[in-house]
């Protein structure tokens, strides 16, 4: 089959399934899950497919496999759209394929599919557990199957034809276009268990923060289009005279070119999808979505669609700019916002107890570590490490989903009312979940940047080696200590969840999960092992040069003129290598010995630093006052009350009032007696002068025979006048 | 002016006289002997008029059959023995006043007419008005349709006055 | 010789007494009488046209022979209407004969 046929149609088998499970199979469990992982295994097969042929194209950059087909007529011309792979779609392609494959099989172990049907189970809360008697009589707890497996199934399906839409178009609408449906199934999946109020608030709150970056992304999309008159990316980001005439548009907006503008707008949608700070806000608490959700929409997919985007537009945001120059404004701010973003959510993640929240901010500030290298101009790094966080991170939260589903088999064991997310009810796990811990393990480390063997410390290295190649030593020093906190408090996590003694009675009695989750967890630990290992750089000591860079060779084609290689230089590599040997370090130092109750020690240390980490720095509470409470005030006072009740009810009201004033003047003063009295007086003088000419018949016949002879009399008289007389 | 002027003149003051009575008249009675009266004369009429046999006729059809029984009619239709109210009605001074347009146009009308004050025309010679009559009357070429006619409309009034008056109790 | 002028008159006078007579007696009875005195004068016309005119046609006198006979028939239905009229209403009073009044 022709590639291009075979692209077009990566996005198909899930959207499907999406639909034949809504309309047909959502009362078969094992049929919807079948057809869903049919699905993404076909899209896999395809992704694959794609990848390995376009990896044997010359050339890709330049060449992509394209095709497009005419959709709406504009004026002269059509409005194209179609599928593009070139190396940043075909690595992209790849890294998607896998994960979504791993998690939709995950989610059927995860979704407890086998169990029976809990006690109190209802369709919008999470499963609680049912009551199963053994041969001898005992009663127990398991866990019970979700209730809406079916639904979840469908979603994410519809979600995975969202993502492989985005990242197999040629064209910015139709990535817009999948950005959008992820944004609904990121809304429909964090609110899965609607029942649940909270989970119904994150998802409202994901939806309308992504939603204020969206806008002007939108903005963004259609400046651009008024000054090109296209979206197509080949004709925009890989065409010099275009990129070159934008960039010398002026804007009058902050001295901005139109490069620069379109960029910075495109990148505030970034800002919210990709959760960089003040946009931040929603993804911690997405973290309410059952945990396959977290690693496939918040770790692995969507928010690196916002990554994807920011690489797309690269050579938009760089036009004009070559190697070597200061940074230019759009720059600047993305450099800034990214640099903050992943150190500010690297020091909430410190201070954070529950299992998922902690990945929740490394997510966020890893995320900021791309942003970053794409502000600094550092194109291949942040391409690197959008692939391999990809990775380690869906590793990690589905690692986080398997301890928190043995945590819960153990919580249902003893009855213990306790949160089966919070890490200082854990403890000891390494020996009751093993597969979970090691695989856990190798992503944690690759997380932190563990030399050499993980993926991890090869994308990282790179994004601290351009920072500090390019001289941008400020971005290098927050990144690097960023990093620092990062292997603080992944070792801080792993300590706490799977090191030392069981603290509670639950931990005790956890045990390892089925293999349909302990399978794509192994298979992702070979990626977040592996993965690194297609980027190493020539000059690396040692094994620098034994396997190319054929990463870096093969995406930096992606762009018109491949960017080109650092010199190596020893000091960013021994900042990482400190950095992250020490943050682990210190971290498991500091847990190692954590009993039941104990405090976290940091507080002591920090005192009310460490509550404000704790609490999240009160960004959200700020957001309520500044943002929530107005709105809501305008919309319940000033647009319901006054404005809707006030003004317009007041308006229908006094038309209504007026109309019936009118109606009844015109009916009591016109009709009544002008239209009703004139045809009664009509009928009135009529019957009056039928009652002064009625007498007129006495019944007597000499009267009649006296009225007939005068008549005749006078006539005759008449005639006799006229016809003789007159003659 | 000759006798049989005057004798013309005396006869048709009788009748008119008579008439007159009839009609104004309180009493019944009285009216119907008037009306006798004034029958006689119309016969009389007749005779001068050289038609005497319808004379004859008038004098026993009229007086002999319808006088007779007009007053058998009043005397049926009595209210009390006693004398009725006024003779005429509310009306009565509209009908003189037709009357008396009817007559004045009458005589306008036929004044204007030359034959108005013809002499009579010659009887025809060798001619019996009576036998002529009589020949007439029943004769297939002459009038015995009309004849027979009149004798099947007196029929139907005789059945027709018997029925009307039946007196169903 | 008489004229016929003066036959005329006279049976138009006669008519006349007859039609106030009809028009102006209360007493049905008395009507009928007017109504006979009509027909005399009718009678009496016909005659004298037949006698000045055309007495060679005997048809003046078979006319004048019919209108006796209709005028007897006339008599006799119209008295006996009157006696119906008598024995239901007790009246033969025109005026109080008026059952189609409005």
């Amino acid at each position: 089959m022709a590639t291009e046929t075979i692209i077009w149609l990566i996005p198909l088998p899930p959207l499907l399934a999406f639909f034949l499970i809504v309309l047909f199979t959502n009362r078969s469990k094992a049929l919807s899950h079948t057809i869903a992982i049919l699905a993404a295994a076909l899209s896999w097969l395809g992704s694959m497919v794609v990848f390995f042929r376009a990896l044997q194209v010359e050339n890709l950059g330049a060449n992509p496999i394209t095709h497009a087909i005419r959709w709406l007529p504009v004026g002269e011309g059509w409005f194209e759209i179609g599928v593009q792979i070139d190396p940043l779609s075909a690595v992209t392609l790849f890294f998607v394929g896998w994960t979504v494959l791993m998690i939709f099989v995950y989610s059927v172990g995860y979704h407890n599919f086998g169990q029976p049907a809990g006690d109190h189970d209802r369709k919008g809360l999470p499963p609680h557990g049912a009551t199963v008697t053994d041969a001898h009589g005992h009663a127990h707890k398991v866990p019970s199957v979700e209730p809406m497996y079916s639904r979840f199934f469908a979603f994410i399906g519809l979600f995975a034809f969202g993502m492989f839409t985005l990242v197999v178009s040629d064209n910015l609408l139709t990535l817009f276009a999948g950005w959008e449906i992820m944004g609904l199934c990121s809304y429909l999946l964090i609110g899965f268990w609607y029942a649940k109020p909270s989970a119904r608030d994150a998802a409202v709150k994901a939806f309308l923060t992504t939603r204020v970056g969206d806008v002007f992304m939108l903005l963004g999309i259609a400046y651009l289009y008024s000054q090109t008159g296209t979206l197509n990316y080949r004709q925009i980001f890989f065409n010099e005279e275009v990129l070159l005439g934008l960039a010398q548009t002026p804007t009058g907006f902050l001295g901005l070119s139109a490069a620069g503008l379109i960029g910075l707008l495109l990148f505030i949608g970034i800002v919210g999808k990709s959760a960089q700070f003040p946009l931040h806000i929603w993804l911690p608490d997405a973290m309410e979505g059952p945990t396959p959700v977290s690693a496939m929409i918040h770790a692995a997919t969507m928010v690196s669609a916002g990554v994807y985007l920011g690489i797309r537009m690269f050579p938009l945001v760089t036009a004009g700019w070559e190697h070597g120059d200061p940074l230019n404004t759009t720059m600047v701010i993305m450099t800034v916002i990214g640099a903050f973003t992943a150190l500010f959510a690297a020091v909430i993640a410190v201070a954070q107890n529950d299992i998922k929240r902690v990945l929740a901010y490394s997510t966020i500030s890893q995320l900021g570590y791309m942003v970053a290298a794409l502000g600094i101009g550092a194109y291949t790094a942040a391409v690197f490490h959008l692939v391999t966080h990809a990775f380690f991170k869906a590793l990690l939260f589905l690692g986080s989903g398997s301890v928190i589903h043995g945590m819960e088999h153990g919580v249902l064991h003893t009855g213990e009312h306790i949160d089966p997310q919070d890490m200082y009810n854990m403890g000891g796990l390494r020996k009751k979940m093993p597969v979970t811990f090691w695989t856990f393990l190798i992503g944690g480390f690759a997380l932190s940047g563990f030399p050499l063997v993980t993926a991890g410390f090869w994308s990282k290295d790179e994004i601290l080696a351009e920072a500090f190649g390019t001289g941008q030593i400020v971005v290098f020093l927050v990144l690097a200590v960023s990093a620092l906190l990062t292997a603080f408090y992944t070792m801080r996590q792993i300590t706490l969840t799977f090191l030392g003694e069981p603290r509670t009675q639950a931990a005790e009695h956890a045990h390892e999960t089925p293999w349909t989750m302990t399978v794509p967890l192994v298979v992702l630990s070979v990626f977040a092992v592996g993965a690194g290992w297609v980027g190493i750089p020539e000059h690396f000591p040692v094994i620098g040069g034994l396997l190319p860079p054929w990463f870096q060779e093969f995406v930096g084609h992606t762009l018109p003129h491949p960017p080109e290689h650092l010199d190596f230089n020893i000091v960013p590599l021994l900042t990482s290598l400190v950095v992250a040997l020490g943050g682990l370090f210190l971290g498991w130092t500091i847990y190692k010995d954590t009993h039941a109750g104990a405090e976290d020690p940091l507080k002591r240390t920090l005192g009310s630093l460490h509550t404000a980490m704790q609490n999240r720095f009160y960004v959200d509470e700020l957001y309520r006052a500044v943002f929530y409470r107005p709105a809501g005030w305008i919309a319940d006072v000033f647009t319901v009350r006054w404005l809707d009740l006030g003004l317009i009810d007041g308006i229908l009201h006094a038309a209504a009032q007026i109309s019936t004033t009118i109606g009844s003047a015109l009916r009591n003063y016109f009709d009544r007696p002008v239209i009703n009295g004139g045809a009664d007086l009509l009928a009135e003088s009529i019957k009056r002068l039928g009652v002064v000419f009625r007498p007129i018949q006495t019944g007597r016949v000499q009267q009649y025979m006296i009225l007939a002879l005068v008549s005749i009399a006078t006539f005759s008289a008449l005639f006799y006048y006229l016809l003789v007389f007159a003659r | 002016m000759t006798p049989v002027q005057l004798v013309f003149i005396l006869v048709a003051a009788t009748t008119l006289g008579a008439a007159l009575m009839v009609v104004i008249t309180r009493n019944l009675i009285h009216a119907a002997l008037w009306l006798v009266l004034s029958l006689f004369g119309i016969a009389v009429m007749y005779v001068l008029l050289s038609a005497p046999f319808l004379a004859v006729a008038q004098v026993v059809i009229y007086i002999g059959a319808i006088a007779i029984l007009m007053i058998f009619a009043i005397m049926l239709t009595r209210r009390s023995t006693s004398e009725e109210g006024p003779a005429l009605n509310a009306n009565w001074g509209w009908g003189a006043l037709l009357g008396v347009v009817t007559l004045g146009g009458l005589v306008w009308v036929l004044s204007s007419w030359p034959g108005f004050f013809a002499a009579p025309a010659p009887f025809p010679e060798g001619t019996d008005p009576l036998l002529t009559l009589g020949q007439a009357l029943v004769s297939p070429n002459g009038y015995v349709l009309p004849f027979e006619l009149a004798s099947v409309l007196l029929l139907a009034a005789l059945i027709g006055a018997i029925v009307v008056a039946w007196d169903r109790r | 010789m008489i004229p016929l002028s003066w036959f005329l008159i006279f049976s138009a006078a006669l008519f006349s007494i007859g039609l106030f007579g009809v028009l102006s007696r209360k007493n049905a009875v008395a009507i009928l009488m007017g109504i006979e005195l009509m027909l005399n004068s009718i009678n009496i016309n016909l005659v004298a046209f037949w006698r000045y005119q055309t007495p060679a046609q005997i048809a003046g006198q078979v006319f004048a022979v019919i209108v006796f006979a209709v005028a007897a028939a006339e008599v006799a239905v119209g008295l006996a209407i009157f006696i119906s009229v008598y024995r239901r209403r007790r009246t033969v009073s025109a005026d109080e004969i008026d059952l189609l009044k409005w």
